[in-house]
């Protein structure tokens, strides 16, 4: 007996009614995490507040409102702003540095096997060195001043990028490399168009670390000395505040700190991985 | 009786005169593990004419894979030697573009389009604007327009594999290598990609080299069949012709028999 196809109708019945079931406003807004650590922090600004006011004493724990309107106050004269600059330019240089020699170092690891065992000897012997740590030394060989800053910042920055660009290169999938060299891609030619791309999700980790070491970094650098030609940082803003037993504007220091962490991680890294690692749908 | 029955489709385009386009002459593949030098293939020689469809079928461990990556110049043979178009195989390169099993074979930080017109734009063989109507030409011959500006994580396997395909073919290389593309589909979708290719053949003739373990699939694809054995790879024999063979008289399901017990002959029955 042949087979019978016999065809069914029903299926076309259901309405989009089934498919999503709407929910409330308010739990739209729970669902948000955004507005629930949102919530959160206001919580902790009110507790900080209330505690500061009951303590009334400016000495140890000034107000929130103190804060911020020291803050203001040094933003206004423009201080905290220079502060700032001054941080940041030295940031930007020693992690600029820091990349470069990570790329150089990564590219040469990826080329050779020499280069790979330099890389790895050199990154076992001094990840675990806290970059401070080498500031006495730094001082001795470079003198106050932003050569020493940025020794410390490039050697926080260095060996975390590295480590990481290179197992990423390294975990790049046998078929992916097969592909590039099948477009007769050679060198650096190779490193850029296949292996950077397709080990962006743990070389963005890398330059994360990276950024987070040497902020940390140059904020402890700063705070040990932080002046150099009347330019110093924010290390240096909360160190001579805390001297002149300005405590809000410590505070306010703090803040500032805590705050440039933020929007770098949460504002540019965040944008970053947005735009490529999201879209491409790789994330780690 | 069931509608596999195929179109009809003209023979390939018999001997040029002169030499094949690839030619293996007594080709001897070893590679290095870390305890041993393993032989993959023994002195196997073939050749494949401008516009063939030949496929490279034998049981795990014949070295067809491996074969086919000398081909493709990621290894040099120890003996004998590959020419393609009749200049020597020494490394690889775009004339003759691979198509990998795997689906991360597609450069994940690029789109469908993006990705069929790489190649063409790192080889400086187009400009981007030519690169770019050329790739959407090979992408619509495939069926993936809509998906043009798709990255790859939103495909399916079917729709991945015919990307890569569409970069292979959009480069026009002397040879498409490739390597079992279709043996991490399901079988529905095997099936119409098989299907496709063939039909894409139809259109444009051009040649491929095709590894398989699947009988039924040698038969479907081919046009020239070369049988291995293995441990280490030989060829055990050349079938000819296989586009005669037809599945709605039942010849197609002979040759896959006659195969089977060449291929399986000295073989105990352990499976």
């Amino acid at each position: 007996m042949p087979a019978n196809i016999l065809m069914r109708a029903d299926h076309t019945d259901q309405t989009d009614e089934d498919l999503a079931i709407r929910i409330s406003p308010l739990q739209a807004l729970w669902q948000n995490g955004a507005v629930r650590k949102t919530g959160i922090l206001l919580a902790l600004l009110v507790i900080w507040q209330v505690y500061a006011v009951r303590l009334d004493n400016q000495l140890l724990f000034p107000t929130l409102t103190d804060t911020l309107s020291a803050l203001w106050r040094s933003i206004g004269d423009g201080t905290l702003l220079a502060r700032i600059a001054a941080s940041l330019k030295v940031l930007l240089i020693g992690y600029g540095v820091g990349v470069a020699l990570a790329s150089v170092l990564t590219i040469v690891a990826i080329n050779t096997r020499l280069g790979t065992d330099l890389l790895e000897t050199l990154t076992a012997t001094f990840n675990p060195l806290p970059a401070i740590a080498l500031l006495p030394l730094a001082l001795i060989w470079f003198g106050l001043g932003v050569g020493s800053l940025v020794f410390v910042l490039v050697h926080s920055v260095l060996w975390a990028v590295a480590l990481n660009t290179h197992s990423g290169f390294r975990s790049v999938s046998q078929t992916l490399r097969m592909v590039g060299q099948n477009y007769g891609l050679r060198g650096l030619r190779y490193v850029f168009r296949i292996l950077v791309p397709a080990a962006f999700p743990t070389i963005l980790t890398g330059l994360k670390i990276g950024w987070a070491f040497a902020w940390r970094t140059l904020i402890a650098a700063e705070l040990v000395f932080g002046v150099s030609s009347g330019q110093g940082g924010l290390g240096w803003y909360i160190f001579e505040n805390r001297n002149v037993l300005d405590i809000p504007a410590v505070f306010a220091g703090l803040l500032t700190v805590i705050v440039i962490g933020l929007v770098v991680e949460n504002l540019i890294f965040r944008t970053i991985e947005r735009h490529t690692i999201q879209k491409w749908g790789v994330q780690s | 009786m069931n509608a596999l029955t195929m179109p009809a489709r003209p023979r390939a385009t018999p001997h040029e005169p002169g030499t094949p386009l690839v030619a293996v002459e007594n080709v001897t593949l070893r590679y290095r593990t870390e305890k041993a030098k393993i032989t993959a293939t023994r002195n196997v020689s073939f050749s494949v004419n401008s516009g063939d469809r030949f496929v490279l079928l034998g049981p795990s461990g014949c070295g067809k894979s491996t074969l086919l990556k000398a081909v493709g110049g990621y290894l040099t043979p120890e003996e004998g030697r590959i020419t393609v178009g009749g200049r020597q195989v020494k490394a690889p390169g775009a004339d003759r573009m691979m198509v990998f099993q795997e689906f991360d074979q597609l450069l994940p930080w690029k789109t469908v389009l993006g990705n069929v017109m790489f190649p063409q734009l790192v080889t400086g063989k187009l400009s981007p604007k030519e690169a770019e109507a050329k790739a959407r030409h090979y992408i619509e011959k495939v069926g993936l327009t809509r998906a043009i500006d798709n990255y790859p994580h939103m495909l399916s396997g079917g729709m991945k594999q015919r990307v890569s395909i569409a970069r292979g073919m959009a480069m026009e290389p002397d040879v498409l290598l490739m390597d079992e593309p279709f043996a991490a589909l399901d079988a529905l979708t095997r099936r119409t990609c098989q299907d496709e290719l063939l039909r894409l053949w139809d259109e444009t003739r051009f040649t491929v080299l095709f590894v398989t373990h699947s009988i039924a699939e040698a038969i479907k694809i081919g046009n020239r069949i070369l049988l291995l054995s293995p441990h280490p790879g030989r060829v055990k024999a050349e079938v000819e012709g296989v586009d005669d063979v037809s599945a709605a008289d039942g010849s197609a399901a002979r040759l896959e028999r006659e195969i089977h017990d060449l291929l399986f002959a000295d073989e105990p029955e352990d499976h």
